[in-house]
Formats: C-alpha cells, sequence, structure tokens
C-alpha cells in the first residue's frame, strides 16, 4: 500500500517520532535491565511489571525538571544543541527501509543521506559542549569532533568498498540483492567479496565509535570528564542528548542490519519482513550494549591510533583489493 | 606508541603556551572521596597536578591524645575504612608492646585470619573502584559480590561489617566459631575460582593492558623520595613487605611470597595487588589448617591502662602500605603522643610528580592504581 | 610484523573471552537480595544500638548504674541515673539516655558492664524526621516498650 504524498509526510513524522521516543525510553529501559543482568542484579522492578514503566517515570522527571542555562554559558547555542542533536537522527530513518513496503521514501540516494545527516550528530555535541564553557565539556567536545572525524573515514571506505559490488545506493535495492536465504546477505558473501566479514567488523567499530558508546564512549567518560558535554545539561535537556544516543544507535544498527544482514529478509521465511528486520536490529543494539558492560574505556589517543593506523589502512586495503577483483573478474 | 609528553623543561624553553586549570574534586567521580587535584592543564596534558587535601580531616591523632587507651579503640578502624583489622592490629600491637602482654596464639591466628580476609576485601573494592575509573562498570559488581561474602563471615563473628573493633589489648573480644572456619574454608576455594575470572575478564583484556601498561611508571627511586609503601613500592620492584621484614604477629609461621615487579607501571601495581589476593588466600588456608585451640584472651590484661612511660612504635603491612603507629606514654591513663603514619599519604604525596606529562585519562589511571583512601589520607 | 599480528591476534582472543565471561553471568542468577522484599537475617551477634536487659528470674532490669559504662563511652553519649529503692541493698537504673546521635556502636559499653544488663539491639532501619527521637533515646521506656509487645 503506498500512502499519496502529504499523508505519507505526516505517517513518517507521527512514526518516525514515536519509534525514537519509544526506542529511546524502552531503550533505557533494556540496558538497565541487560546491564543488570550482566551484573547478576534484577534491575528496575519497582515501577509497573518488571520495572516496565520506569521510563515513564524518568521521563515525566525529566521534563519536571527545570532547564537550568548557567550566566556564563552562551544562551542561543546551548538551547539549540539539544534540538540539533535529536533531527539528524530523525532525519536517518526516513530512508531505511523497516519492511518490503514499510519505507519513508524510497531515495536513490539513502545512503549518503543517513552519512550525511549521521555527521551533523558530532556537530550538535560540539555545540552543546563548547557553549556550556565548561573545562570538562570542552575537553569532551574537542575530543569528539575528533574522534567523529577519524571514524567517519573507515565506515566511508567500507561503505564504498560495498557499493563496489552492489552498485546502488538505494537502501531498499541494497536489501532486495540480499535476497533469498542468509548466505545471500552480504556479511557472508565471500564468494562476491572475501573481505566481507572484515568489512563488517569494521563498519561494526567504526559504528561504536560514531555512536560515543563504550569502550569509546569519550563524549560521555563519567569518570574522567564527569558528564563530557553534557556536563551543564538539566532536565530535558540532558533528556534529548540521552534520546539521541540510543536514537543513533538504533540508526547505527539499522544501516548495518541492511547493509551486511539482508534487511528484512527472513532466514527461514515465518514471519513478516519487519519482524524481522527488528530481530537482526535488536540483536545489534544487544551487542552494543554488551560491549558496553563488558570492557574497560580506550584511551583517547589510542582511539584516533586504531582508526588512523589500523582501520583507514586495513579499509584503503580492502577497497583497492575489491576494485581489483572486480577489475580481473 | 606513547605521545610525546611535553614535560616541565620543554615548557620553559617553548613559548609561553596557553594553559588552564582543571579543578578534579572534591566532588569528581574519580576522586573516591574529598580529594582535591589542581591539574595545570596544556590541552589535555597534565603539566602540574597539586593535591589539595584535608576535607575529611577528624583529628584522630588529637583524639588520641585526649581520651584513655580503651577509649581509643573504635578510631583505628575508622581512619582507613577499608582495612579497619590492620590499623586495630596496629594499635592493640602497640599498647601489648607498652604493656608487655603475651597473646595467646589462637587469637594472634585468628587476628591473621581475619586481618588477611580484610586485605582481600580491600583490595576487591580498590579493583572494582579501579575498573570503574577505566571506564569498566560490570567488574565492580562482581568484585564488591565477592566481597560481599567476606563482610558476611566477619560480621557473623565481629557484628559489623566495615568498622570492626574487635581486637582488643591481650586477645580478641571473643571467639570465632565452626561456621566462621567452614565459611572461610569455602570462601578460599570459592574466591580461587573467581580470580581466574576476574584474569579472564579483566587482566588479559587487550583494552586494559593498552591502559595500564608503561603508563604512571613510578620508579623505586621516587618512591622512596616520597615514602611511598605497599602495593605502590613492590609495583617498583622493591619486595618491602613488613610482614617479612618486620615479622609480627605469627606471620612468620606461614608461606607466602611478596609479588614485585619491576615495571613500575600501573599494570604492575594492578598485578602486585591481584597477586596479593591469592597470597592472602594461601596464608588463610595455613591459618586454618594450624588454627591451635585454647583462650582468645590473655589473663594478664590490667583493668586500667596504664603503659611505662616510654616511646613504642609498632608497625604492619596493611592492604595500602605501611602504618605505623608511635605511641609515647608519660605513664597516665592517656597517651601522650600517638603518632599514626598512613599509607595512603605518602602514597599521594608522589603523585604530583608522577602524573607530571601525563594525559588526563592516564594521570587519573595512575592515581587509582595508588588505590587511595581520602579518610586515611587526612586522618 | 609477525609479533604485531600475533599480538593483535591475541588481543582479539581476549576480547572474547571478556565478552563470553559476562554473557556466561548473564544467564545465571542475580545475587542480590531484593530488599526491602527480602530480608537477610542478622547474624547473632549484629551491633545495632544498645538496650538494657531484665534478669530473667525476677523481670528487673539488671542494670545497677555503676555508671562503668558512662565513664567508658569514648563518645559520652550514655547518662545513667539510679537509685536506692528501700530495703534494698543495690541501686536501680532510674533513667538510662543514649544520644545516638553520636554512638559510634563500638559495644566497650556492653564489654565492660559487670551484671550483663547490655545487650545490643537488632535495629537497623532507624529513621526519623525529629533530630530528637535519636538524640536522647530513652532505653528505660524502651524497655518498657519491648515488654508490652
Amino acid at each position: 500500500m503506498i500512502l499519496p504524498e502529504p499523508y505519507r509526510l505526516i505517517a513518517y513524522l507521527v512514526g518516525a517520532l514515536a519509534f525514537v521516543g519509544l526506542n529511546a525510553a524502552y531503550l533505557v529501559w533494556l540496558e538497565r535491565k541487560v546491564a543488570a543482568r550482566f551484573q547478576r542484579r534484577p534491575g528496575p522492578t519497582e515501577v509497573g511489571p518488571a520495572g516496565l514503566l520506569q521510563p515513564i517515570a524518568d521521563g515525566l522527571k525529566l521534563l519536571g525538571k527545570q532547564f537550568v542555562v548557567w550566566p556564563h554559558a552562551d544562551r542561543v547555542l546551548f538551547r539549540l544543541a539539544p534540538a540539533f542533536v535529536l533531527a539528524p537522527a530523525l532525519m536517518c530513518l526516513a530512508v531505511i527501509p523497516f519492511g518490503h513496503a514499510l519505507c519513508a521514501r524510497d531515495f536513490n540516494l539513502g545512503l549518503l543521506l543517513v552519512f550525511a545527516f549521521g555527521s551533523v550528530n558530532v556537530l550538535a555535541i560540539l555545540l552543546g559542549g563548547w557553549a556550556s564553557r565548561n573545562k570538562y565539556s570542552v575537553i569532551a567536545a574537542a575530543r569528539v569532533v575528533s574522534q567523529n572525524v577519524a571514524y567517519e573515514i573507515p565506515m566511508l571506505l567500507v561503505v564504498t568498498t560495498l557499493l563496489l559490488t552492489a552498485g546502488t545506493m538505494n537502501l531498499r535495492e541494497l536489501v532486495q540483492q540480499q535476497a533469498g536465504g542468509v548466505w545471500n546477505w552480504n556479511l557472508v558473501k565471500v564468494w562476491v567479496n572475501p573481505l566481507m566479514p572484515v568489512l563488517f567488523l569494521i563498519f561494526y567499530v567504526c559504528m561504536l565509535a560514531e555512536t560515543n558508546r563504550a569502550p569509546f564512549d569519550m563524549a560521555e567518560a563519567e569518570s574522567e570528564l564527569v558528564a563530557g558535554a553534557f556536563t551543564e545539561y538539566a532536565g530535558m535537556g540532558f533528556g534529548l542528548f540521552f534520546m539521541a544516543e540510543y536514537a543513533n544507535i538504533v540508526v547505527g544498527a539499522s544501516v548495518a542490519t541492511v547493509l551486511f544482514l539482508g534487511g528484512w529478509h527472513s532466514p527461514v521465511g515465518v514471519m513478516p519482513g519487519t519482524f524481522w528486520f527488528l530481530v537482526k536490529l535488536y540483536a545489534l543494539v544487544f551487542s552494543v550494549m554488551w560491549v558496553r558492560w563488558t570492557f574497560p574505556r580506550t584511551q583517547f589517543y589510542r582511539l584516533l591510533n586504531l582508526s588512523w593506523k589500523l582501520l583507514i589502512p586495513a579499509g584503503l586495503g580492502a577497497l583497492l583489493f575489491t576494485a581489483l577483483i572486480l577489475k580481473l573478474r | 606508541m606513547s605521545p610525546g609528553h611535553p614535560t616541565d623543561s620543554s615548557v620553559s624553553a617553548a613559548a609561553p603556551r596557553e594553559t588552564f586549570v582543571l579543578n578534579v574534586g572534591p566532588q569528581h567521580p574519580a576522586t573516591h572521596g574529598v580529594l582535591r587535584l589542581k591539574l595545570t592543564m596544556d590541552g589535555e596534558y597534565v603539566l602540574h597536578a597539586e593535591p589539595v587535601i584535608g576535607y575529611a580531616h577528624r583529628m584522630h591523632e588529637k583524639m588520641g591524645e585526649n581520651r584513655t587507651y580503651v577509649q581509643f579503640l573504635p578510631n583505628p578502624s575508622r581512619i582507613d575504612y577499608l582495612s579497619a583489622m590492620h590499623y586495630m592490629h596496629a594499635y592493640v600491637c602497640v599498647v601489648e608492646r607498652a604493656l608487655g602482654i603475651e597473646v595467646p596464639p589462637r587469637a594472634e591466628y585468628i587476628r591473621v585470619i581475619t586481618s588477611e580476609l580484610n586485605r582481600i576485601a580491600s583490595h576487591l573494592v580498590w579493583f572494582g573502584a579501579f575498573l570503574l575509573d577505566l571506564g569498566a562498570f560490570t567488574p565492580l559488581l562482581y568484585a564488591f559480590d565477592d566481597r560481599e561474602k567476606i563482610l558476611d563471615l566477619l560480621e557473623a563473628v565481629t557484628g559489623s561489617r566495615l568498622t570492626y573493633c574487635y581486637y582488643r589489648f591481650g586477645g580478641l573480644c571473643n571467639d570465632v566459631d565452626e561456621q566462621f572456619i567452614e565459611g572461610t574454608r569455602a570462601f578460599v576455594k570459592h574466591m580461587r575460582g573467581r580470580l581466574g575470572m576476574y584474569h579472564k575478564l579483566v587482566t588479559e583484556n587487550l583494552i586494559l593492558r593498552k591502559r595500564l601498561e608503561g603508563i604512571g611508571v613510578i620508579s623505586a627511586e621516587l618512591c622512596r623520595k616520597y615514602g611511598a609503601t605497599g602495593p605502590v613500592l613492590r609495583g617498583s620492584g622493591v619486595p618491602c613487605d613488613v610482614r617479612k621484614l618486620e615479622p609480627y604477629s605469627v606471620y612468620p609461621e606461614f608461606e607466602f611470597d611478596v609479588p614485585h615487579f619491576a615495571e613500575g607501571d600501573c599494570m604492575a601495581r594492578y598485578k602486585v595487588r591481584m597477586e596479593e589476593i591469592a597470597q592472602s588466600l594461601r596464608i588463610i588456608e595455613q591459618a586454618i589448617a594450624k588454627l591451635p585451640p585454647g583462650p582468645v584472651m590473655a589473663e594478664k590484661v590490667p583493668r586500667v591502662i596504664k603503659p611505662p612511660p616510654g616511646d613504642y612504635y609498632f608497625a604492619v603491612e596493611a592492604a595500602r602500605g605501611r602504618f605505623a603507629i608511635r605511641l609515647v606514654s608519660d605513664g597516665t591513663e592517656v597517651p601522650y603522643r600517638l603518632k599514626l603514619r598512613t599509607p595512603s599519604f605518602s602514597n599521594l604525596a608522589l603523585f604530583g610528580e608522577a602524573a607530571r606529562g601525563l594525559l588526563m585519562q592516564d594521570a587519573l589511571a595512575l592515581l587509582g592504581s595508588l588505590d587511595l583512601v581520602i579518610p586515611d589520607v587526612d586522618r | 610484523m609477525v609479533a604485531a599480528i600475533k599480538e593483535f591476534c591475541l588481543g582479539l582472543h581476549s576480547l572474547a573471552t571478556g565478552l563470553a565471561v559476562t554473557l556466561e553471568q548473564f544467564f545465571r542468577r542475580p545475587v542480590t537480595v531484593h530488599y526491602p522484599w527480602e530480608v537477610l537475617e542478622l547474624p547473632a551477634r549484629y551491633r545495632g544500638h544498645i538496650v538494657l536487659v531484665r534478669d530473667e528470674q525476677t523481670g528487673r532490669l539488671r542494670c545497677i548504674a555503676c555508671k562503668m559504662c558512662e565513664r567508658i563511652c569514648p563518645s559520652d553519649c550514655i547518662v545513667v541515673e539510679g537509685a536506692k529503692l528501700p530495703g534494698e541493698s543495690r541501686k536501680s537504673v532510674t533513667e538510662f539516655k543514649l544520644d545516638f546521635t553520636k554512638c559510634s556502636l563500638c559495644g566497650l559499653c556492653v564489654e565492660v558492664c559487670p551484671v550483663d544488663a547490655l545487650a545490643f539491639s537488632k535495629r537497623y532501619n532507624l529513621a526519623s524526621t525529629r533530630k530528637a527521637d535519636y538524640e536522647s533515646m530513652d532505653l528505660c521506656e524502651l524497655a518498657k516498650a519491648g515488654d508490652a509487645k
């Protein structure tokens, strides 16, 4: 079913906002539950059955708090940053095909759009940290910028390598190419490009770094920079940064699902495509949490070294290698 | 891979740089208590670090001069609340030395068992908190799970979970029961398995190794300069342990090693403490096997404690290093002077010099590896 | 070069081992006690605040108001008053006040008592909005209230 234009836009706006909001709320719940299980605790249990209403209570608490702008902060930028941080994640969701027909915009340059808007996120954290005029925030903001710049490059190299074999930037077409069983997913298509699993690994590491998740959480770095770029934010200002973090994880995991894990294609053939898309998406999100609750944080310069000295050369090598294979084939 | 650290000399040689002062603490997640650090920074490099202490000063030394010997009993366990048993041990031993009291062997054995349990508990807190500083949350909870088992054991014997107040002049305030012995035996077995898990989860972890190896190197010379002791000194390659060098209690009767690593970096201090947990388990096992029957209190303890005039000194190996008490008695019921030599104070003193030129992240890792208890610094 | 590759592989292996360790813990039962729905039993020697003990035969408070506890207390938080009842050779306690805001629960008073008239209670969830509730706890009243229960 294809909706006519104005309704489609409204449906997208409502759907995306609801999806991001619910995701942020319930991924927090999930994160707390998952962390608790890893640490042999029960996690939130008191508000609602199994603590399911906890995110609502937290949200209400954040909404009820004053949005404090301290006198030395840059008033305009300080207020602008939280809005700036969430919008790109919403935009990215417009082109992600959640199912065969469930996609707000079937857009030829979908992948490009995702990366273009994905990069805006870092600008928002920079603004927030800079406008706070807090030394911790400024350090964190400076770290985040160099981190995101460093990791955008290997990520794009990996995606370019993938595009060489796929030949399209349309996310829907990318998924359609992977139809026909698990062995057709890009992750395991080693006969097309033997480097596929390596590419996925690089993409995954870059995704962790781009979304500022542990072990690369330089933006927040709780035990060093207090709360990093978000130190001065109170109430819903902090809440929006928090929502954006989870929205970005969802976007990152969605792109990984589309690029490598066959999108909405089911490995067994039962259940609708959207269900499988979400299963893959949340499996990736779970793995992100698993990594976070297992590893310590890296050092900042090792983080940059990892990108510049390992991932970028590896990405470049993969690109050359793939080009060579395609030429010789 | 190590970045070029601008040291003081290179800074003064170059054109004046724009620096700023970063105030870490007294309320900061990495300072574990009320320590304040004034870091002069050039970007993320620490040019100069100045610890500001005294926020938790409670005048324990002055309190000692104003109350009778018995009344000071609750205090030692509150100076460093994480190694309460060791501090209590030092205090009762210095008074016993002054009075010339002979402690029955069973009491000494139990003192060793409880002290070593306390050492493990203290190192587990450090382990968890240190990894929390490094951004790993989960090991903290595992460590506290194990520590809880120790606290349960000690609570059943002493009635308290942290400030035990268990030793008395001439012995102990009450005997341990069979349940404690069984529980301790089970714990030793359990802890050995858990240590293996910690090594798999943490010690061998690539990220952790990269974060600690070669970071925050402290030379033995620097330790000597500032009087650092305990795991910090042993992490610099000096096998210095009061239990071996100035044996007290019944420690000479047990076989144990003094773990020491020559690297002097954060990893060396980490490994020293992890190895110490294993050695403490060894001591506990031997002590339980040899535990003699008999009384737990000496017979000839005077009701009113009045040590003969003189100067008495006693040092123990606490979890953080050498803790010593110097007691000057003028023959009255109240000490004339009670000097406390606390290990955290000396260990913190070298931070300013050791942190110079490090990145902020590494400086905080160094701070965590010193295992400071701030009330122990301030006392 | 070979060493670097070897170290890289070992590093990856160590990361995988770490993930395996936490995953193993993931499927185990939680170890925490769900307070206040579950409460652990306190050990027999638990040191709560002190209470006065009654003599089992006569049913009277054992305290003879000798003030030993008052004197030994490091924090000066005990005040005892006693009087001789007519026709009795020993003193009986008339007032026993504990300043729990100062008490450090060291247990020296219980130990020093010559007639074992003091014991540790097992009350630990003590909270009040008024400081006065714990600044001057009347242990004689508390003993009576305990009997009424």
